[in-house]
């Protein structure tokens, strides 16, 4: 789970770990506000202005802007708030900003990376830092892996003092600074820990001129898994920031991800569902969703994933490949019948349409393999339905593929 | 002969009296399972199905002699039972549940490095050497008892080449599926080299997925270390980069992890790497030797 700046920054403060002075503003009017306050507080005219998104690469995008003055930070606002932020991170169509967070300027001497993330090789939390403040991590890996200081923190004894020098004195940081860097480091990990990140990094990390260490972004990122330890952190969730279907899919328990192609794909089992969008391209389609259905999928559940599946429109047929195990083929083939005939199978907006005959089936190919195969088939044949069967996985996704571009054409 | 598991295993269940344990318990001794004992705390003392339950791990090992064990308690309690479980010194552990936290994983991974008892998942389908033992919720029928290793990050797509595999004729040693966790028990590696020392297994189905490095790991082990044929597929190359798949492991992170150079590192170990998911079973038959 992923939050914003202004959130990140607010749980990092609790324990320990300096930010600016800051305020999240959810409108224009409460930016206006903010601003003020920023200033009053601090006594000066120079404030940042940030778009809150969870996309990474916000300043280069143009969302990110400091201004001198109350009139100058209201413009700012007025720019930033609303607009459609394009990123690396966000797609070509950008993402609408509603959320702004103004900050106090602050005085930079030095701009440096902190990074915490889990080194899967060792299975530990791994501490990474760098002079190269403002860069991506990657890109610095990629050109100069030199600059990359790493320690890695033994969950037996924890993160210890001496490991935090090490970093501090890596990054060249000079009397004072090194107290103030050991206790930053200290608090941040104590954070990461707590909160059960998954990701925590601070980039850039600043050196002021008056020697103090401040996190000037702070990028958040929670387990899922530990989520149920974290009640509060559901306060935290923007789903303006998610795909309505993903939070649709999630309330029915199923593991969703829109992509951009053509072809629906339902399947149980994250590793089967990811083969099954493999072989699809490979037969010259284009997935339009990954979709796990888990192992105790009932008739609700394959409703539901029909729901959403045909809720896209650019879905031009749907593919079910199913491995029964402990879930059965005929339990998956009466709950795919139940689907299909609540559902319809009906081309979105072509539904709403006042003309019926309008409407086209959208093309179903079913796979099923497993325990009791014979009577899921049998079942799907008797249905009425014009339900096409595949033998296996390849003949299966020949077939979806050229059914949907039929559909199309 | 087999890895890990044959008949000779005594399994010990924790959390068997609730329902997935349950059933999956049934599961396992009508496949022929030696099934032990169960712990359920609170419930020591008692017979479940024939079977009798323990309060303690350490009560059920000494009363049953059981050496190994499989966790399918919820995922609050799961890596308390891995560590309760090492504690009794059992030398198998399978672990079952999805959902434990990567924190508690990291503490359990700990504690194991320095332990003499293996671990498999947690989040995985569980070990079945065909015809002798069956731990976890894969289907039985599906294997066909033979002379090929399986091992793999995912369920159904295990299943998937177990079952292609089958119809070719071809059986199965041993199948393990590791799970899709980023900080798990056994990895590839460790299963390959058990392959490999296992005089009754003549060649490796791997079968992995994006994210992390365990596929170019085991690439370079398989290059310097195996004399035996491998063959593998990685699922995952239509997956975009920063969206996790399903499994908390299979994420394409900061531009590493991709199918492509997982599929690269195989072949330039002289893995024969299936092109599709339907051809696994083809693919492992065509480097048998």
């Amino acid at each position: 789970m992923k939050i914003h700046e202004y959130q990140g920054k607010e749980l990092l403060k609790r324990y320990g770990v300096p930010v600016p002075k800051g305020r999240a503003a959810l409108s224009l009017s409460e930016a206006e506000e903010a601003i003020r306050a920023i200033q009053q507080e601090t006594g000066s005219p120079v404030v940042v202005v940030k778009a809150q998104i969870h996309a990474g690469g916000r300043g280069k995008g143009g969302g990110v802007k400091v201004a001198k003055g109350y009139e100058d930070a209201v413009a700012k606002a007025k720019a930033i708030f609303g607009m459609q932020l394009v990123t690396h991170q966000t797609g070509p169509e950008g993402t609408r900003v509603k959320r702004l967070l103004i900050e106090q300027g602050i005085d930079i001497a030095r701009e440096l990376y902190l990074g915490l993330v889990l080194d899967r090789v060792t299975g530990r939390v791994t501490v990474m830092a760098s002079t190269e403040g403002g860069m991506e991590i990657e890109e610095v890996a990629a050109k100069h892996p030199e600059k990359i200081i790493k320690q890695s923190i033994d969950p037996a004894v924890g993160f210890r003092p001496w490991q935090a020098r090490e970093i501090a004195f890596a990054l060249g940081l000079k009397g004072d600074e090194i107290k103030s860097a050991v206790k930053f480091l200290t608090a941040l990990v104590e954070a990461y820990h707590q909160l059960d990140c998954s990701l925590l990094e601070v980039n850039p990390l600043v050196v002021t001129r008056q020697g103090e260490v401040i996190a000037l972004d702070a990028k958040i990122n929670f387990d899922d898994n530990a989520l149920y330890r974290h009640p509060d952190f559901s306060e935290l969730r923007d789903l303006d920031e998610e795909d309505p279907s993903e939070i649709e899919a999630k309330r029915h328990d199923l593991s969703y991800i829109h992509l951009d192609g053509t072809i629906g794909c339902m399947v149980n089992g994250a590793g089967l569902a990811m083969s099954t969008m493999d072989i699809i391209k490979h037969y010259g389609g284009m997935p339009a969703n990954f979709l796990d259905v888990g192992g105790g999928a009932t008739a609700e559940k394959v409703t539901a994933a029909f729901k959403i599946i045909t809720h896209d429109p650019r879905v031009r047929g749907i593919f079910v490949n199913i491995f029964g195990g402990i879930m059965k083929c005929d339990t998956i083939a009466n709950g795919v019948v139940i689907a299909a005939k609540e559902v319809g199978l009906l081309g979105p907006g072509r539904r709403q349409g006042s003309e019926r005959s309008e409407a086209r089936e959208i093309p179903l190919v079913v796979r099923l393999e497993g325990t009791n195969v014979e009577l899921g088939r049998q079942i799907l044949r008797d249905s009425g339905l014009n339900v096409v069967s595949a033998s296996d996985m390849a003949d299966g996704a020949k077939k979806i593929v050229e059914l949907a571009a039929k559909g199309a054409a | 002969m087999s890895i890990l598991v044959d008949k000779n295993t005594r399994l010990l269940v924790q959390g068997m009296t609730g329902k997935t344990g349950a059933f999956h318990t049934r599961g396992a001794v009508e496949y022929g399972t030696n099934v032990v004992a169960g712990v359920s705390p609170g419930k020591g003392g008692t017979k479940h199905e024939g079977i009798p339950v323990f309060d303690t791990v350490a009560q059920a090992v000494a009363a049953t002699g059981a050496n190994a064990a499989v966790i399918y308690v919820p995922p609050p309690g799961a890596a308390d039972a891995i560590l309760e479980a090492e504690a009794a010194n059992l030398p198998l552990i399978v672990c079952i549940t999805e959902g434990i936290p990567t924190l508690d994983m990291i503490a359990v991974r700990r504690v194991l490095e320095l332990s003499s008892s293996v671990l498999i998942g947690p989040n995985c389908p569980g070990i079945i050497s065909p015809g002798k033992c069956k731990i976890g919720i894969m289907p039985g029928y599906i294997h066909k008892e033979g002379h090929v290793g399986v091992v793999s990050r995912s369920g159904t797509l295990t299943y998937e080449g177990v079952h292609q595999l089958t119809q070719l004729g071809i059986g199965q040693s041993t199948c393990i599926g590791i799970g899709g966790d980023p900080v798990k028990g056994m990895d590839f590696i460790d299963c390959l080299e058990r392959f490999e020392r296992d005089p009754d297994t003549q060649a490796v189905l791997m079968m992995g997925e994006i994210g992390g490095s365990s596929e170019e790991a085991a690439a370079e082990y398989v290059k310097t270390k195996m004399t035996k044929p491998v063959a593998a597929f990685i699922a995952g190359q239509t997956a975009p980069p920063g969206k996790r798949m399903g499994h908390a492991g299979a994420i394409i992170a900061g531009g590493k992890g991709t199918a492509a150079e997982k599929i690269a590192a195989l072949q330039a170990a002289g893995i024969a790497v299936a092109r599709t998911p339907a051809e696994m079973g083809a693919t492992l038959k065509s480097v048998l030797r």
